[in-house]
């Protein structure tokens, strides 16, 4: 029987399949070719993982020669490194918090009203988020070189501040549209309900609007903290000499040493990240359970 | 009463004046540090600069313009060059897994597309400088290949081309699995017993049903695969040699080691001015939710 007439529902797996040799032969294919990319996709960070187990030879760490622990037992050993970790943190924490907070109000303020400009104001937010890192890092440089500051005309000096300030200038736009995404099937005549129940509008936000699109907020919020740790292009060009964050530290070093702890730190942060990945999935996946027993 | 607002069918309201107050901040740090960068660097890239340690002068110094064209078109054609061939490739890693996923995955699905995702949760430079150690001479891959007799004896593999454009498709692969996904877990999956049921074999069902409702996330990939690789220098210095360089190098090298920042602002302006014109084709097109 044909399932389009009825609503008989089975596995999303099970439909259009076929049971010939040739299906069969069809779908190992594919299935080992999806492998074959996901192994490629781990290939380097097996690399990395086993080289923070390396005894190096010589100032790189690119060459495999023995087994040792010495590494993990000594994983703040370059203290220059471990600044720069704990600046990277730093930044993607305030910027995160600032970026989460003004993009989500660009969502709600998008999603929420119809409005003239709408469309313009869409423009404006993607743009940013398809633009060149290189692009980003280099016009934002100018800015800041420039004598007295267009606008408000504040000078900068090239350091934290700028950091920062870049680095929320990249997030906002895309807190803002990953926001919007998850926005989009919301209900908001729940405000009405919540009104017309004697609420005022504040109350309203809080108690209602507010705790339905945590989770949304959050997820941006987390992978904008990822995108912030992780920024290199940018951060190189508005950084300036004397202030260095992780990924600034690696390249500057890549030239003339990369000791063995640079594996180590970013083993330690793939395990953070896999860890907050796994209770996030597990969180959600008991939250559907709830929501369709 | 407050309850008696309208709203149109998806429960928006009409307002004039509540939506700019939200969006306000934000555009202002848009406008701020997005747009009026771009119209800085549009100014230095009209500025001249007589030495390395001049301040730069604005000028309509368009001379800037073509300087950057004669010096610099080749790194430019191989920059979209790469980037096109990172993208194809990029496509055809990603479409089987991102298809897996969507149609075979199960309840594993959010787990598999963790697993697309963890790798890069390491830094960009430390998965590259890993690529240059399993490409490098000293490394298994060459050994192998050597053996087989698929390299000569004197070939390498890093400093080539092939490898910038490899580690370019690798770094960015994640870009074309996502939007991928998304639009191949929307299709109704009755559709291809709908195809089976009108005698329509699975590769028929798959061209004529699967391609063209997954080419939204297609189009949406392959404009965030490419316009990060084009504008990429990480790739080319760590596995490429100096006939590899990228628009991206020159760049990086005229604006923080030569200093000679009117000549590396036209060479940015120049490429946003491109990928602009390309993303307002796009969202013309497309709309913008594919790419969010």
């Amino acid at each position: 029987m044909s399932a389009v007439v009825g609503g008989a529902k089975k596995p999303r797996e099970q439909y259009g399949t076929v049971t010939s040799p040739a299906g069969r032969l069809g779908r190992f294919i594919i299935n080992l070719f999806a492998a074959g990319g996901l192994l490629y996709l781990f290939l380097p960070i097996f690399v990395i993982v086993a080289f923070s187990f390396n005894q190096p030879v010589g100032r790189f760490n690119a060459v495999w020669n023995r087994f040792t622990f010495d590494n993990w037992l000594h994983p703040f050993a370059d203290q220059a490194l471990v600044d720069a970790l704990l600046l990277s943190l730093k930044v993607a924490l305030i910027s995160t918090v600032v970026a989460t907070v003004i993009g989500t109000f660009m969502a709600i303020g998008l999603v929420r009203y119809r409005f003239r400009g709408g469309g313009a104001v869409n423009f404006l937010l993607v743009l940013p988020l398809t633009a060149p890192e290189i692009v980003l890092g280099a016009s934002l440089l100018t800015l800041f070189l420039a004598p007295t500051m267009l606008l408000f005309n504040i000078s900068f000096s090239l350091g934290f501040a700028t950091i920062v300030i870049a680095h929320i200038m990249f997030l906002v736009s895309y807190v803002a549209l990953t926001v919007r995404a998850r926005l989009r099937g919301f209900d908001w005549t729940l405000e009405d309900a919540a009104m017309d129940l004697g609420a005022n509008p504040t109350r309203t936000f809080w108690r209602v609007t507010l705790p339905l699109i945590t989770p949304g907020i959050l997820a941006a919020a987390l992978l904008s903290f990822a995108l912030s740790i992780d920024d290199f292009i940018i951060t190189y060009f508005v950084s300036g000499p004397s202030t260095t964050t992780f990924p600034v530290r690696i390249f500057g070093q890549s030239r003339t040493a990369t000791p063995p702890q640079i594996n180590v730190l970013s083993t330690m942060i793939l395990l953070v990240s896999i860890s907050i990945l796994a209770i996030g999935t597990l969180v959600s996946a008991r939250r559907t359970k709830r929501d369709t027993a | 009463m407050s309850s008696k607002i309208e709203r149109d069918a998806h429960g928006r309201k009409q307002a004039r004046y509540a939506p700019w107050l939200l969006l306000v901040p934000g555009l202002l740090w848009l406008i701020w540090f997005f747009y009026l960068p771009l119209y800085s660097l549009f100014r230095m890239s009209l500025s001249t600069k007589p030495s390395r340690f001049a301040v730069p002068e604005f000028g309509w110094a368009w001379s800037n313009y073509s300087q950057a064209f004669s010096q610099y078109g080749a790194q430019f054609q191989r920059s979209f060059t790469y980037a096109l061939a990172a993208t194809i490739v990029a496509l055809l890693i990603a479409y089987p897994i991102a298809y897996v996923i969507a149609f075979r995955g199960g309840r594993y699905r959010n787990v598999l597309l963790g697993l697309v995702v963890v790798p890069f949760f390491t830094n960009f430079l430390i998965r590259t400088l890993a690529w240059k150690t399993i490409l490098g001479n000293q490394g298994p891959l060459i050994n192998l290949l050597q053996t087989i007799g698929v390299l000569g004896p004197n070939e390498t593999l890093l400093r080539t081309p092939l490898a910038v454009i490899g580690g370019l498709t690798y770094n960015f692969l994640p870009f074309m699995v996502l939007p991928i996904y998304v639009s191949l877990e929307k299709i109704d999956p009755r559709l291809l017993d709908a195809a089976r049921d009108l005698y329509s074999n699975t590769w028929r069902g798959f061209r004529k049903i699967i391609i063209p409702l997954s080419l939204p996330g297609v189009f949406a990939g392959s404009l965030l695969v490419f316009i990060p690789a084009a504008g990429d220098f990480v790739n080319s210095y760590y596995l490429g040699n100096a006939k590899t360089t990228m628009i991206g190098n020159v760049v990086q090298d005229q604006f923080l080691v030569q200093n000679n920042y009117p000549i590396a602002a036209a060479l940015s302006f120049v490429f946003i001015a491109i990928v602009m014109v390309v993303v307002a084709i796009y969202s013309r097109l497309l709309g913008t939710e594919e790419i969010a």
